[in-house]
């Protein structure tokens, strides 16, 4: 073992000062690892971001709600049996809770009606168009994490008499009142006037595709009393707990077919929708996309690793007589064997150092330069590079030092 | 302590079968200075072989310390090679990024020993073939005496049972090679087992006993009278180089 030790820092010793004094050369070869290592960090930080939005978004969902709606969130092949289903009702929310509140141990809280559709919204001068008019109760706030930059959501007296009050998002604020407090304005929705009560904080963006921040919520009276035509209806169903999901959903189902009359011989004529059957909607997408980026950046990581192989094997064959003194001075076969591979390894490891290094600053870069763009630098990712590095030194290693440490050292002292 | 009972050897080159050793019988005792001689093809680069553990015979039996070697695997002969045979090359073979302490230090390195140790070991042996001053010289530092000084110290380090020099004069003018015979004879005064393999008279004519080799077999072995010998190593030997080997 004590041995085992010594061998271990003599070839530590002889790696560097090999790569040293072959600079160029050394520097040369790392740089194929280099390049591999930066470009597998990249992805990785990249990776590690998609994985951290997408988190972000589907939070959007809440993992304790179901979402009773008229199209499933997963691509159906049978588009046209879902096309005719029947809307799905804003009042559906009135009979919902009523069985809730009649079922003993019920898994389900309580239904909120959701109604939406695009409209722009104007303050003076300055309009934002395409934005999330939304018309809902106040139990909105059980069913949907809502952080108040500034006011209130509306209270239930003002839902419930329709009051022509709003609570805006983060986009909306920031459009309108670049310069002025919302609170207590009065926005243009449809040539209506409403009164700004709250600000949402930042939400961010859904997957990238559209901003959670560009939305106008208010009492669903108002909203009908206005905008009825062509809106979508759901309904939001908060679960008592997150753990019994499907009992919930059973629950949900018997409820929604006594709403809608279905005898027992017909199908759902309306889907139930939760964040977890999104997600593993999703989930094998965004798994593609991360090997699929993987295998390409480990090609040129592949790369940096036969540019080490091909250099230790030059070195074992310029030092071929040296690899025979040392076998004449009792070196066994694993000590040689050892001695190449740390070698390689330190190549490697040289190579991952600066490779994450280079990813690292790169990275701050393009996180200065495009907020948006998805990137997360974490110390696993370091580590992971690191053990990286090392394998792909010990596997470019291997073959060259299994020929040196099998010698002859009889003819390996007599190479010239 | 070496007993070799009738090894052969062959190689087999392309076609060929190559007879290197056609069986060869030798006993060497502790504390001898053998000279083996023989023209190129000989056969004495493949006995040299066998001595040293480098490799094993095709047949026959070679006996080290009373251990059977010829049936040994590669490892146990590494371990023999280190710590019973000191080896001198005819080119040094030092590591050349390594000064002349990590050089002979290597030995231990392998036998492991602590670095303390190896440390206070090799300054020693160096001090005693003469390079006290040269412990941090790098072999490109030094002349080829002294390299070979160093490669001395190194086969030195262990305390090896024998010294096997391959041509240790080959690469050095005469009169560097004279010293680097003073300092093997001073070793071999202090009791050391020394095995000379050259095909030069002049120097094989150091070794108490010298040892013909022709075609792959023993042609003669014979002692020199020890005075003859003696007088022809006492008018070689240069008094001062042996200086801090005196003074040990």
């Amino acid at each position: 073992m004590k041995r085992f030790a010594y061998e271990l820092s003599e070839s530590w010793k002889i790696a560097v000062a090999q790569m040293r004094s072959n600079k160029t050369r050394s520097t040369l070869t790392a740089l194929g690892v280099i390049i591999g290592i930066v470009a597998v960090t990249l992805m990785g930080t990249a990776i590690a971001g998609i994985q951290i939005g997408f988190d972000k978004s589907m939070a959007v969902f809440g993992d304790d709600v179901l979402y009773v709606e008229q199209w499933p969130w997963k691509p159906v092949d049978d588009w046209w049996n879902y096309r005719d289903r029947k809307k799905i009702k804003t009042e559906y929310a009135e009979p919902i809770n009523r069985m809730i509140a009649a079922t003993p141990n019920s898994n389900l809280v309580v239904a909120v009606p959701t109604s939406s559709l695009l409209r722009s919204v104007k303050y003076g001068q300055s309009e934002v168009s395409n934005v999330l008019i939304r018309g809902t109760v106040s139990d909105y706030l059980i069913t949907s994490t809502f952080d108040f930059k500034e006011g209130r959501f509306f209270n239930e007296l003002e839902s419930r008499g329709g009051a022509n009050v709003c609570v805006i998002g983060y986009d909306v604020a920031d459009a309108l009142f670049p310069s002025e407090i919302p609170i207590n304005k009065l926005v243009l929705i449809n040539g209506q006037p409403f009164k700004v009560i709250g600000v949402v904080s930042r939400q961010g963006t859904f997957l990238g595709l559209f901003s959670l921040d560009s939305i106008v919520v208010m009492p669903l009276p108002a909203f009908q009393k206005y905008f009825s035509a062509k809106s979508d209806s759901d309904v939001l169903v908060k679960v008592k707990d997150k753990t019994k999901l499907a009992e919930a959903r059973d629950e949900l189902t018997g409820i929604m077919r006594r709403v809608r009359g279905l005898p027992p011989e017909k199908k759902d004529d309306f889907s139930i929708n939760e964040q977890q059957a999104l997600k593993s909607t999703l989930d094998p997408i965004k798994s593609s996309i991360a090997i699929a980026g993987l295998f390409v950046t480990g090609l040129s990581l592949f790369v940096g690793a036969i540019g080490i192989m091909n250099i230790t094997f030059v070195s074992v064959k310029e030092r071929t007589r040296e690899i025979g003194t040392r076998k004449a001075l009792g070196a066994r076969r694993r000590t040689i064997l050892l001695q190449f591979l740390i070698e390689s390894t330190a190549l490697c490891l040289l190579g991952g150092f600066i490779g994450l290094g280079i990813a690292y600053v790169m990275c701050n870069g393009i996180g200065k330069a495009f907020p948006s763009f998805p990137i997360h630098f974490s110390l696993g990712l370091v580590m992971v590079s690191m053990i990286v590095s090392i394998l792909t030194g010990l596997f470019s290693g291997f073959a060259p030092a299994w020929t040196a440490s099998r010698l002859d050292p009889v003819a390996a002292l007599r190479y010239e | 302590m070496i007993d070799i009972e009738n090894i052969t050897k062959d190689y087999v080159m392309g076609e060929e079968i190559v007879h290197a050793l056609r069986g060869v019988s030798l006993q060497i005792r502790s504390n001898e200075y053998i000279a083996i001689m023989g023209p190129s093809g000989s056969g004495k680069s493949t006995l040299m072989n066998m001595l040293g553990c480098l490799d094993t015979p095709t047949s026959g039996c070679y006996e080290f310390n009373g251990r059977d070697v010829s049936a040994m695997d590669d490892d146990e002969l590494a371990a023999i090679r280190n710590r019973e045979i000191g080896f001198v090359f005819q080119t040094f073979n030092l590591l050349p990024r390594a000064d002349s302490l990590r050089n002979v230090e290597l030995p231990l390195i392998y036998a492991g020993i602590d670095s303390e140790t190896r440390r206070e070991r090799a300054t020693r042996v160096l001090h005693d073939v003469g390079l006290g001053d040269r412990l941090h010289h790098k072999p490109n530092e030094l002349s080829g005496g002294q390299r070979q000084r160093v490669a001395i110290a190194r086969a030195l380090v262990n305390d090896p049972s024998i010294i096997l020099a391959d041509e240790p004069t080959g690469n050095l003018d005469s009169k560097t090679g004279e010293e680097i015979m003073a300092l093997f004879e001073s070793l071999y005064q202090r009791g050391h087992t020394i095995i000379l393999v050259t095909h030069e008279a002049d120097i094989a004519r150091h070794a108490r006993r010298t040892v013909h080799l022709r075609d792959g077999l023993i042609e003669s072995d014979d002692a020199m009278v020890l005075g003859e010998l003696e007088s022809v190593a006492l008018s070689k030997i240069d008094h001062r180089t042996m200086n801090p080997l005196l003074r040990k």
